[in-house]
C-alpha cells in the first residue's frame, strides 16, 4: 500500500527500474538525504503547478458560469472558447505598474500578499487528492487545515492596515470579524466528523467513508450529518469570502475592500490566493462529507489505475462544490455584516453544538461501525 | 475604550454612487452619524443653455438630463412649449408619445432594479435587465435611429411615423416582457437575503416624503397615492385604464415593489395603446405659432420649422417621468429663444431625502436605500 505521494514517486521510479541506480549513486556519495529533498521538491513543484493551473482554470470557469447564468457568452476571443483568458490576464497584471501608496507601510504592504498566498498553498499538504495522492498524511491533518486557514485573516488585516486607506481598513476589520465568527461553527461541524472516525488524519476520514450501506448508499458523512454538512458548507463559503459573505471585498460598499490599493502582481497574488482557497476549501468539504476520493465503483477498478480514477472522482466532486459556490454567487445578494455575525453567533454556533450532540447520540447508538 | 469618528468620502469615484455623486459620511465605526450628498460634479449648465438655444435646438439637450429615460424629458419640454404656444397635437402622435414614454418607463425601472441588485452584490439582475432593455432600445432605434438620446418628440407631434414592422416587434416585446417580470420576481422578490437587506431599511414616512418634495415611485412607496398621470392627466392618459401603484411600508422594499408593479402597469397601458391606435397617419400638427413657415407640411410626412416664436408669457408644465415629477418652467419674451428655462428634476428632489433616510444605518444600508431612490446624476446636476 502506497501511503503518500513521496512513496508514489519512488514506486513510479521503480517501475522504470531507475530508482535503485539513482539511490546507489547518492548512497556512494553518502548523501541519501539529498535525494529525499529532491523528491520532496519535485512533489512541491507538481503541487505548485497544479494549483496555478487550477486557479487559472477556475477564473475561466467562474466567468463562464457567471456568463451562463446571466445569458452571456463570457470570454470567447482568446483561445478556444476563451480558455487562454487567464493567461492574458496574467500577462496584463505582470505588465501593470506596481503602485505602493506614499503613506503606506511599505514592508507590511509588500509582505501581506505573500502571507495570504502561502497558507492557501499550505492547506493542500494534507488534502487527499486520491488514493496515495497526498503530500503528507499528517496525524493532525484536520486541525492543521483549520489552523492554517486561520492565518489568512491576519494577513488580510495586515494588508488593510498597511494600505492606509479607510476602505481597506474597514474591509480588513470585517474580514477578521467574519473569520472569527465562522471558524467556530466550521471547527465544530468538523469535530462531529472526528467523533465518528476517531482520527484527525484526512486519509482515515476518507477511508472511513468507503463502502456502502445496504450496497446502495455510499457511507458518506453527508448522510449521517446532513445538518453538519449544511453548517460546514455555509461556514466554508464564509471562509472563502464569497458572495453572499464577501465582506472583505464588498466592492459596491468598500470599493474593493482590503485590496483597494493593490495593483499589478500583488493584486494577482490576492486573486491567486482567493481561488486556491476556493479549491482547497471545496476539497475539504468533499473530504469530510462527500466521501473524498471514494466511490462505490472504486473496488472494481484495477489496482494500478486506482490513484488515477480516485483523482478523477475527487476532482469531479470538488468541482461540483465549486460550481455550487459560483452558482450561489450569481443568485443571491450579499447579506449585511451585522446580519452575518448574527447568523454566525446566534444561529450557526448553537446549531453546530446541537449537531455535535446528535453525532454523540448516533455513536452511542452504534449507527456507525 | 475611546473611539474616534471617521470621515469617509464616498465618491465621486465609487462603484455604487451611480456616476459622480459624493457622499460625505461621518461614521462611528460602521454606523452613519451624518450623511451629506455633495453635488455638482456633472453640472453642464443645461438651464443656462436653454436661454442660449432656440426652442427646437434645446430639445436634444433635454435628452441628456436623465439619459436612462430620455423620451419623458423630451416630452416634458415639448409639452411646456406646446402649452405656451397653444399648439395642437394629432391623436396618433399622442399615442406614439405614450408608447415610447411607457417603454422608457420599463427601461428605466429595469436599469434601476438591475443596478440596485448589483449594488447589493447580485450581478445577475442587471444582465437580465439589460437583455430586455436591449429589445426596447432596438424598438427605439427602429423609431428614430437613436438608442438613448432620441430628439424624437417635437412641438406639435413626433418626428416620424412608426416604421413598418414596429408594431409586430412591440407586441413581441410585450409578450416576452410579461414572462420576464415573473422571472425577476422569482429571482429577487422572495429572496430571503434580499428581504433582509431591504425591509425596514431607508424608511421615510409619508409626511416626510411629501415635505422633502419626493415624487414618483419613491413617494408612492411611502403610501402617498400621487401619480401625475392620474392626478393631472395629460396626453391620452385620461382615456387609459391603469392604476397608480402604491405601497404603504415606506421602506426600500416597498419602493422596489412599486417599480415592479409599475412595469406591469406600463405593459397594461402599452397593450391598450396598441389596440386602440388611430389609423390616420398624421403625426404632426401644422399649426406653429407666429413664425412664418417656409415650405408646406404635407399630411403624411412631418415638417418642423427650425425657428418659431411662441407668444410672450410663462408656463410651468409637469409630467410623471419614471423617476418622479419632471417639470419645465419656461418664460418666453416673444423671441426665438426662451428667456428662462427652469427644470424641476425628480432625481434632485428625491436625493435630498437621503440624509434623513440613512441616519443611524450602516454603509451597506446607504447603498440599498440609495439604490431604491433611483437617481441619475445627469438629472441631479443638470
Amino acid at each position: 500500500m502506497i501511503a503518500n505521494a513521496y512513496e508514489l514517486i519512488v514506486y513510479i521510479l521503480n517501475l522504470f527500474r531507475i530508482y535503485e541506480p539513482i539511490l546507489n549513486v547518492f548512497q556512494m556519495l553518502g548523501i541519501e538525504y539529498v535525494l529525499q529533498i529532491i523528491i520532496v521538491l519535485v512533489e512541491i513543484a507538481i503541487l505548485f503547478v497544479f494549483v496555478l493551473l487550477t486557479v487559472m482554470f477556475l477564473t475561466w470557469m467562474e466567468r463562464k458560469v457567471v456568463a451562463m447564468v446571466q445569458s452571456r457568452y463570457g470570454p470567447m476571443v482568446t483561445g478556444p472558447r476563451g480558455l487562454l483568458q487567464p493567461v492574458m490576464d496574467g500577462v496584463k497584471l505582470i505588465g501593470k505598474e506596481d503602485i505602493i501608496p506614499a503613506k503606506a507601510d511599505r514592508w507590511i504592504f509588500t509582505l501581506a500578499p505573500f502571507i495570504v498566498f502561502i497558507p492557501a498553498l499550505l492547506v493542500f499538504i494534507p488534502l487527499p487528492f486520491g488514493q496515495s495522492l497526498i503530500i503528507s498524511d499528517l496525524r493532525v491533518g484536520l486541525l492543521y487545515i483549520i489552523a492554517i486557514s486561520a492565518v489568512s485573516p491576519v494577513a488580510i488585516l495586515l494588508a488593510g492596515w498597511a494600505s492606509n486607506n479607510k476602505y481597506s481598513l474597514m474591509g480588513a476589520m470585517r474580514a477578521v470579524a467574519q473569520d472569527i465568527s465562522y471558524t467556530i461553527p466550521l471547527a465544530l461541524a468538523a469535530i462531529a466528523i472526528v467523533l465518528f472516525t476517531g482520527s484527525l488524519s484526512t486519509v482515515d476520514i476518507v477511508n472511513a467513508q468507503s463502502g456502502t450501506w445496504f450496497g446502495v448508499i455510499p457511507k458518506w458523512f453527508i448522510f449521517l450529518q446532513p445538518l453538519g454538512f449544511v453548517l460546514f458548507l455555509i461556514a466554508s463559503i464564509a471562509e472563502m469570502g464569497r458572495i453572499p459573505f464577501d465582506f472583505q471585498e464588498s466592492e459596491s460598499e468598500l470599493v474593493a475592500g482590503f485590496f483597494t490599493e493593490y495593483s499589478g502582481m500583488k493584486f494577482a497574488m490576492f486573486f491567486l490566493a482567493e481561488y486556491a482557497h476556493l479549491f482547497a476549501v471545496s476539497g475539504i468539504v468533499v473530504t469530510l462529507f462527500l466521501g473524498g476520493w471514494t466511490f462505490p465503483i472504486l473496488p472494481f477498478v484495477p489496482a494500478m489505475l486506482v490513484p488515477l480514477v480516485s483523482l478523477g472522482v475527487f476532482l469531479v466532486k470538488t468541482y461540483a462544490v465549486i460550481f455550487f459556490a459560483m452558482w450561489l454567487r450569481d443568485t443571491v445578494p450579499r447579506v449585511r455584516i451585522d446580519q452575518l455575525l448574527n447568523l454566525g453567533w446566534k444561529i450557526m454556533v448553537p446549531l453546530a453544538l446541537l449537531n455535535l450532540l446528535l453525532a454523540g447520540f448516533l455513536i452511542t447508538a452504534g449507527v456507525f461501525r | 475604550m475611546e473611539t474616534d469618528e471617521l470621515i469617509i468620502n464616498m465618491g465621486p469615484v465609487h462603484p455604487s454612487t451611480h456616476g459622480v455623486l459624493r457622499f460625505r459620511l461621518r461614521m462611528d465605526g460602521e454606523i452613519i452619524k451624518e450623511c451629506t450628498p455633495v453635488l455638482g460634479y456633472l453640472h453642464r449648465g443645461t438651464e443656462k443653455l436653454g436661454e442660449m438655444k432656440t426652442y427646437m435646438q434645446f430639445i436634444p439637450y433635454t435628452d441628456r438630463l436623465d439619459y436612462i429615460s430620455a423620451f419623458p424629458n423630451n416630452y416634458a419640454f415639448v409639452k411646456a412649449v406646446e402649452e405656451l404656444a397653444g399648439i395642437e397635437v394629432p391623436l396618433r402622435a399622442e399615442y406614439i408619445r405614450v408608447i415610447v414614454m411607457e417603454l422608457n418607463r420599463i427601461v428605466n425601472h429595469l436599469v434601476s432594479i438591475g443596478s440596485l441588485l448589483m449594488d447589493l452584490g447580485a450581478a445577475t439582475m442587471i444582465m437580465w435587465g439589460f437583455r430586455e432593455r436591449e429589445n426596447a432600445l432596438q424598438l427605439f432605434e427602429m423609431l428614430c435611429g437613436a438608442r438613448m438620446t432620441f430628439n424624437y418628440i417635437k412641438p406639435g407631434g413626433v418626428r416620424e411615423d412608426i416604421p413598418e414592422g414596429f408594431m409586430a416587434k412591440l407586441n413581441e416585446f410585450l409578450k416576452d416582457m410579461e414572462k420576464r417580470i415573473e422571472d425577476y420576481e422569482q429571482l429577487i422578490s422572495s429572496n430571503e437575503i434580499f428581504m433582509m437587506r431591504m425591509k425596514n431599511i431607508g424608511v421615510i414616512s409619508a409626511e416626510d416624503a411629501v415635505n422633502y418634495g419626493m415624487t414618483g415611485p419613491t413617494l408612492r412607496g411611502s403610501g402617498v397615492n400621487y401619480d401625475l398621470r392620474k392626478y393631472e392627466p395629460y396626453s391620452i392618459y385620461r382615456d387609459l385604464d391603469f392604476r397608480a401603484c402604491v405601497r404603504n411600508e415606506c421602506d426600500s422594499y416597498a419602493r422596489y415593489i412599486v417599480r415592479i408593479d409599475e412595469m406591469k402597469e406600463s405593459l397594461h397601458i402599452l397593450r391598450q395603446v396598441v389596440d386602440t391606435m388611430p389609423e390616420a397617419k398624421i403625426v404632426s400638427s401644422a399649426k406653429y405659432g407666429i413664425a412664418p413657415m417656409t415650405g408646406t407640411p404635407s399630411a403624411v410626412s412631418t415638417y418642423f420649422p427650425r425657428i418659431f416664436t411662441p407668444p410672450a408669457g410663462e408656463v410651468y408644465s409637469r409630467i410623471e417621468a419614471p423617476k418622479g415629477e419632471l417639470g419645465f418652467y419656461i418664460a418666453s419674451d416673444g423671441t426665438t429663444k426662451p428667456y428662462r428655462v427652469k427644470i424641476r428634476s425628480p432625481s434632485f428632489c428625491n436625493l435630498t431625502a437621503i440624509p434623513k433616510m440613512v441616519l443611524g444605518l450602516k454603509i451597506p444600508d446607504l447603498i440599498a436605500a440609495f439604490g431604491t431612490i433611483d437617481v441619475v446624476l445627469g438629472d441631479v446636476d443638470r
